[in-house]
């Protein structure tokens, strides 16, 4: 399981399509894989297990999410105000 | 880039493109040729001394200029739709930039590997060389490789924007907090102008969009070299 993430993780070119945002409006895809990134990481931190399996979601959505965007939800997060649940 | 006296579209730099100005060949005739033809009846009909007081109705001719019609609709509907579904078409791109609209610029983020950013300002008037193009040059362009699919994700920071290339067939509206997908493969090497094409404030006509389409490793020495720079 791990070694097909690194694999995946060593192929990775971009952002690949996603059945659940097929459509023009990618918002949602980069939000989802931002709050996904952040709750497995938490998740798995607290079972003690190596997060790995959590960088996947950490290099989508390094895609496509804008750089002013992450920031603004880093500093959110510092500041405890961000608006999703992780 | 547009050139003066133009009446056409520029030369397409991408297959949509391609498809999109053919298609505009095809219905442009019918509609030239439906024109002639009405414009030549109407002269017919007011030059003529002839006139015709007993007819009453005409079966024949009104069931062709019902079905001729339908017949010409269907045949413009059809190619349109093949190019509307071919256009949305699932597509597995092989980079990602992000093209972030600001009052007055435009700024690109490749993000699939480093975080590679860079401000895209228009060159002023008086700080162009010789043989660049007034309102149009930048001084950071959007390289892309060539022949490979680019997602192209538009938004913006403050206002509405556009982001248009028209050679490569593409304009995507710039909103703030939503994120935009657009696709392309740029199918020569070359140099593609576009203009912001959402009215934006004072200079919504002064942040121009360059997009530079290069072989594969030129573009990644282009990266490394911009990435150095940052």
């Amino acid at each position: 399981m791990a070694e097909d993430i690194q694999q995946k993780l060593e192929k990775y070119r971009t952002a690949p399509f996603d059945a659940r945002f097929p459509n023009q409006n990618q918002t949602r895809n980069c939000w989802q894989n931002y709050l996904d990134y952040h709750r497995c990481q938490k998740a798995l931190d607290a079972k003690g297990v190596d997060t790995a399996p959590c960088d996947w979601y950490k290099r989508v959505y390094k895609s496509l999410c804008p750089l002013s965007w992450i920031e603004k939800w880093d500093t959110q997060r510092e500041d405890g105000t961000f608006p999703g649940k992780i | 880039m547009a050139h003066p006296t133009q009446l056409g579209f520029q030369d397409a730099a991408s297959p949509v493109m391609e498809e999109l100005l053919h298609f505009h060949d095809h219905a442009l005739m019918i509609v030239l040729l439906i024109s002639t033809l009405v414009l030549y009846i109407i002269t017919a009909m007011v030059s003529t001394k002839l006139t015709n007081k007993y007819i009453l109705d005409s079966q024949e001719i009104e069931i062709v200029w019902t079905i001729l019609p339908a017949v010409i609709l269907v045949l413009i509907a059809l190619p349109s739709l093949r190019i509307l579904y071919l256009m949305d078409e699932i597509n597995d791109p092989h980079l990602t930039i992000k093209a972030m609209g600001h009052q007055w610029y435009w700024s690109y983020e490749y993000t699939d590997y480093e975080n590679l950013g860079f401000d895209s300002y228009m060159i002023p008037t008086q700080d162009l060389t010789p043989g660049q193009f007034r309102l149009l040059e930048t001084d950071h362009r959007m390289v892309v490789p060539m022949e490979s699919p680019v997602r192209v994700l538009v938004s913006a920071e403050d206002v509405l924007h556009s982001w248009a290339v028209p050679s490569l067939g593409v304009k995507m509206d710039a909103v703030p907090g939503r994120l935009n997908q657009t696709a392309f493969i740029a199918s020569r090497p070359g140099v593609f102008y576009g203009q912001c094409s959402e009215i934006c404030g004072a200079n919504h006509s002064f942040m121009p969009i360059v997009v530079e389409a290069v072989p594969l490793e030129h573009f990644e020495n282009w990266s490394s070299l911009m990435l150095e720079d940052a």
